[in-house]
């Protein structure tokens, strides 16, 4: 499906292309769509494109002195998006101890949504998530397609630190903290796998478009996992599947 | 090598910034004023990607333990080499066991330090810009070694006096274009923008320099998306957050203005209490 595209300059040096203002997949996958026709063209000033929700950041190499050029060729570009009803991504196995040691704001969603612990368990671990960019931190997942009933707003204040790996909710998102750092959302888990590592060729695992799902394991085998992890030696499991 | 005897208050090594890896939520760093940056390392005739250190507030004690040469952009931090003043924008030749120091700020916020080839420090996704969670060390500490290439072949005949732009250091106008969601701020939030000076709150660092005068708002948050240094975002509370080097890669804020490149660098030698006023250029 195409839809209707509009092309704004951000800076001196990057257009931003938006798409209807609402989070969906079929959105997802005409951006995923147009990032490849773009890729695939080799544009050599294109230096850096960056996806979101509805938008794709294109950044050139140089000072655009005409957007308006710059425009045109990526209107053209669109026209050569094609539906891709036969797309593959990975399905992502991510394990997360939902133990209490980390998730230490269980018991007070369990409380306010009037769920058993593990019932919120059951239910984040059985929905399948689909990335939908990474950013606000180095590998930090975006990600679509929390159980409703598990939607918590945001702490009124944020902590200072939230340790890497954890797993929490903020309003109707659900994600994993990459590196420790300050936030406001609740924490029901952890996991012991890496989403980001720097000195990787490719830095994430993951990309828009792929899928996740939570796996929960125990106290132990969070410990062997990330004794494989440490060690560089862990396989994180996948499947490919058809979107 | 270099050694670093005292580090100042705050430094690191910086480039021109990690490009390509924003996809990965990996913020671009960089030198906070590029232009300084840049000019410390044409002055020694290096690529102007060349790693130097950036110096804030308070500069760094350095001592060589080869020869090279030396050129301090930027900030004036009162620079001396062995206790006596060396001049900024200068390419000067420093010998084994020479101490470089600083004292005074006296202009800007942010010194350069280049050295002729540039500090080889790690290189990470390609780039030396430190940045915490990207590489291993963030910030320069007491008796670091900081490796550079040594017997360095200079030609010290480059001593032209490079004319630096005043304007860098005394304009209080901070050029920019409006941001994708300008247009949804009413005539009279756009004219407070536009009008008013705005003052540099203690918020300021390599991430986001806040600004202390609040724009009474009522937009709604949007969908995340893109942002880049040098965006202006309005947060619900109405303060106005200019992103820095060190920004995040997105973010769910109205982007009510863009700074112009060259304005980041403008914005970088400023610090609490200064005064800004927007201009706005209508023209890409």
């Amino acid at each position: 499906m195409a839809f209707k595209l509009t092309y704004k300059p951000l800076g001196e040096r990057s257009i931003l292309v938006e798409w209807p203002a609402i989070i969906d997949n079929e959105i997802l996958n005409d951006i995923i769509q147009f990032k490849k026709v773009i890729e695939r063209n080799k544009i050599k000033s294109i230096i850096e494109l960056k996806s979101a929700y509805n938008s794709l950041l294109i950044t050139y190499n140089f000072i655009c002195r005409n957007f308006e050029n710059e425009v045109l060729l990526l209107e053209n570009l669109y026209k050569l998006v094609e539906p891709d009803s036969d797309r593959v991504s990975v399905l992502w196995k991510i394990p997360v101890c939902y133990d209490a040691m980390f998730g230490v704001d269980l018991e007070a969603i369990s409380k306010e949504k009037k769920l058993s612990k593990e019932s919120i368990i059951k239910r984040h671990s059985k929905a399948i998530y689909t990335v939908y960019f990474i950013g606000f931190l180095p590998g930090f997942l975006y990600l679509g397609g929390l159980d409703e009933s598990l939607h918590v707003p945001r702490k009124s204040t944020p902590r200072l630190q939230i340790e890497k790996g954890a797993v929490a909710i903020g309003g109707n998102q659900t994600g994993v903290y990459p590196s420790a750092s300050p936030g406001g959302w609740n924490i029901i888990g952890n996991s012991p796998i890496e989403f980001f590592n720097p000195k990787a060729e490719i830095p994430c695992f993951a990309k828009a478009g792929d899928c996740i799902v939570f796996q929960p394991i125990t106290l132990s085998e969070y410990e062997n996992i990330k004794g494989l992890v440490d060690a560089g030696v862990y396989q994180l499991e996948s499947e490919g599947i058809h979107g | 090598m270099v050694k670093v005897l005292a580090p100042g208050f705050y430094s690191t090594i910086q480039d021109l910034g990690r490009i390509g890896f924003q996809q990965y939520g990996v913020p671009y760093s960089g030198a906070m004023d590029m232009y300084s940056a840049t000019l410390a390392n044409l002055i020694l005739a290096n690529e102007a990607n060349d790693a130097v250190i950036e110096m804030t507030m308070t500069g760094a004690k350095l001592q060589f333990h080869c020869d090279t040469c030396i050129c301090v952009a930027g900030a004036d931090m009162s620079p001396k080499l062995n206790e006596v003043s060396i001049q900024l924008h200068k390419s000067v030749k420093v010998t084994v066991g020479d101490v470089l120091s600083f004292g005074k700020l006296n202009k800007g916020f942010r010194t350069y330090l280049a050295v002729s080839g540039g500090f080889k420090t790690e290189e990470i996704m390609g780039s030396r810009s430190m940045y915490k969670g990207v590489t291993d060390v963030f910030q320069l500490i007491k008796n670091d070694e900081l490796k550079i290439i040594s017997n360095y072949s200079f030609s010290n005949d480059n001593n032209s006096l490079v004319k630096v732009d005043i304007k860098h250091f005394k304009t209080n106008d901070i050029e920019v274009f409006k941001g994708p969601e300008f247009d949804l701020l009413s005539a009279n939030q756009q004219k407070f923008l536009l009008q008013n000076e705005f003052t540099i709150s203690k918020e300021n660092n390599r991430m986001a320099y806040q600004l202390s005068e609040p724009l009474e708002n009522n937009l709604e948050p949007i969908i995340t998306s893109a942002v880049l240094p040098g965006t202006v975002q309005l947060t619900p509370s109405g303060k106005l957050i200019v992103l820095m080097r060190d920004c995040q890669t997105t973010g769910g804020y109205p982007r009510v203005l863009q700074l112009k490149e060259s304005a980041i660098n403008v914005l970088a030698q400023k610090f609490t209490g200064k005064t800004i006023r927007f201009k706005l250029n209508s023209k890409y």
